[in-house]
Formats: structure tokens, C-alpha cells, sequence
């Protein structure tokens, strides 16, 4: 396959798991501007950051008065999942150019790299980094799309709808898989109880790193034992 | 630091895992017991939005009783599992807290 086709082939591989991206860019930008957020700002971070977790955190925080440091944490914590498709994307894609690399890197989010590490299953040839470019600009557009929309939405809807509540629901929606799995009901419920419990009592606003770190402790502790039993 | 300083850290931490991950690590540095773990980050993370967001009022107290979100984010869980839809999830939710809200 040419490039242009596998680029093509990578729009509408992403395509489908674009519609949850929608009301989240929606939600992010009408959360951020009643946070008192301008446009620019908005835009600013959904260009610079360009990552719907990372960004919902970092308003969260910021407008809670978290000090830089936790918030700069914050947002490393929720990327360490990234480090998770390293492990998978690096065997696909060391042979590229640095340049490529760099770019590949700014565009790879969740919905491109799930969709382009099924097509890498598939396809082997040189040029199927162009899968992921594909994908990647197309969530790169409908991101920046959405945001500018929730941008306008936020200057008009009414405060009193409470929008900013889609914001824990669109999270919740994000993990609907997990509840299904014991391991998983087991750390959210961790995570999120020490969060709220700890939300006035841990200093620095950091309950988001302390409940983030005991969940995964949990998850270790909890895989570690679940194996055993099934030895 | 400003905000806008914020935003260029947060970009730069954001961008470094997402190259670090194509640049430097190599499928052996991580063993499948640390990606068995890394695998729950979300379960982990996303609570901690999830819950105060939810239990919590506008100073950070928690809020058990008059508390439409508890009801709403429920009945969003369970439309969520039966359905794995997120959109229907998303809008399941909100539909029920502006009806708590509004009508009820």
C-alpha cells in the first residue's frame, strides 16, 4: 500500500473511537472556560498538552490552588500509562528517523495507538508509521474541534446545568470495561476513597498522586495474589 | 510559576512519556509483571477525579445525603456496564442529575 493509503486507512481505522472523544474535548472546553479560562488559554492547552486526562487534571488542580509541583506530578502520574505502549510501539517503530519519532510522539494518544497496534499486527511493511499519522491527526483535529465548540458552549450555557458534573462522568465512562473485573472494582474503589477522604487532609492538593500510588499498590498486591491462586 | 509556564511543563512532561515510550524503551525493559501492573494505571488514576468530583460540595466536604451526583453517577455505572457504551454512559448521567435537579 502507498502512504497516502495507509494514512487514509489509519483515519478510518480511529474513526469509530473518535465518537467518546467528542463530548470530552465538548466537556473540556466548557470546563475550562467556567474555570474562568480565556479561549487562548483553552486552546493553548489542548495544542501544547494535547491530552484530555492530562488536561482535565491540570485544570482540576489548578483551580483547587495546587502548588506546581503536585501538579506537574499529577500530570506525569496519568501519563505513565503511556509507558505501557512503549513497550509495545518501540518494536514497531526504532527503525524511524528521529524527526518521525518526534513527530509520531506529539500525535500518539490512546485512540491512535489502539487503533494502529491492531494494524501492526497485520501489516509489516516499512512505511505503516503512516497508519499512526493518520490517526493521530485525525484525534488531533476532532480534539482541537471539540474544544474550540466547548469554548463557545461555555460562553453561553448556564452555570446552573451543572456541565462541570460531565467531567467525573466522562471518566466513569471511560473505565466501564474495568468494572466488570474484580481486580479492577477493587483499586478504583481504593483510589477513589483514599481521593476523597484524603481531598482535605493530605496537604498540597497531592490526593490525586496518593490515591493514584495506593490504587497501584493495590493492583500489585492484588494481581500478586490472584496468580497464586490460580497456581 | 504562571500558568502559561504550567502548560508548557505539563506539554513537555506529556510529550517525554509519549516519545520516551517510542525512543528509548525496548519491549525487555519492562517485565510482564510491571505491565500487568502499569495496566491498571487507569483504575487507579480516574477514581481519583471520579470520586470527589462526585461526593464532595464546592468547599470540599463530603456530601452524602441531598447529593443528586450520587444517584446520577450510579445509575450512569450501571447503564455503562450493561450498555459499554460511553456515550450512553456520558448522557445517561447527566440526563438523571438535571432530572433530579430540575424535576424531582
Amino acid at each position: 500500500m502507498s502512504n497516502f493509503k495507509i494514512f487514509i486507512k489509519g483515519i478510518t481505522d480511529v474513526s469509530p473511537l473518535m465518537i467518546p472523544v467528542v463530548p470530552f474535548g465538548l466537556i473540556f472546553g466548557v470546563f475550562s472556560t467556567d474555570l474562568g479560562f480565556s479561549p487562548i488559554m483553552t486552546m493553548g492547552m489542548s495544542i501544547i498538552i494535547f491530552g484530555g486526562a492530562s488536561q482535565i487534571i491540570f485544570l482540576q488542580l489548578i483551580s483547587g490552588g495546587a502548588s506546581s509541583l503536585v501538579i506537574l506530578s499529577s500530570v506525569g502520574a496519568v501519563n505513565s500509562r503511556h509507558l505501557l505502549y512503549g513497550a509495545v510501539m518501540s518494536e514497531h517503530l526504532s527503525d524511524l528517523k528521529l524527526t518521525w519519532k518526534i513527530i509520531i510522539s506529539y500525535f500518539l494518544v490512546d485512540q491512535a495507538f489502539a487503533s494502529s497496534n491492531n494494524f501492526f499486527k497485520k501489516y509489516n511493511n516499512n512505511n505503516k508509521y503512516f497508519h499512526l499519522l493518520g490517526g493521530g491527526v485525525t484525534c488531533w483535529t476532532i480534539w482541537q474541534t471539540t474544544t474550540f465548540l466547548g469554548i463557545i458552549l461555555g460562553s453561553f450555557i448556564p452555570e446552573k446545568l451543572g456541565l462541570s458534573f460531565a467531567v467525573p462522568l466522562t471518566f466513569l465512562a471511560l473505565l466501564i470495561d474495568d468494572f466488570r473485573k474484580i481486580i479492577n472494582v477493587i483499586v478504583i474503589v481504593t483510589s477513589g476513597l483514599i481521593a476523597t477522604l484524603g481531598f482535605q487532609i493530605i496537604p498540597y492538593k497531592a490526593y490525586v498522586i496518593v490515591a493514584a500510588i495506593s490504587g497501584l499498590i493495590m493492583a500489585f498486591i492484588l494481581t500478586k495474589f490472584f496468580k497464586k491462586n490460580y497456581e | 510559576m504562571s500558568n502559561v509556564d504550567l502548560i508548557i511543563y505539563c506539554g513537555l512532561i506529556t510529550f517525554f512519556t509519549r516519545f520516551s515510550m517510542i525512543a528509548l524503551l525496548k519491549k525487555e525493559m519492562f517485565n510482564d509483571r510491571i505491565r500487568e501492573v502499569l495496566s491498571y494505571v487507569p483504575s487507579a488514576i480516574f477514581p481519583a477525579i471520579i470520586f470527589p468530583a462526585i461526593f464532595l460540595d464546592n468547599v470540599g466536604s463530603i456530601l452524602i445525603e441531598d447529593n443528586p451526583k450520587i444517584l446520577a453517577a450510579f445509575i450512569a455505572m450501571i447503564v455503562g456496564i450493561l450498555t459499554r457504551n460511553i456515550i450512553a454512559t456520558i448522557f445517561s448521567g447527566l440526563a438523571s442529575y438535571w432530572i433530579l435537579i430540575f424535576v424531582v
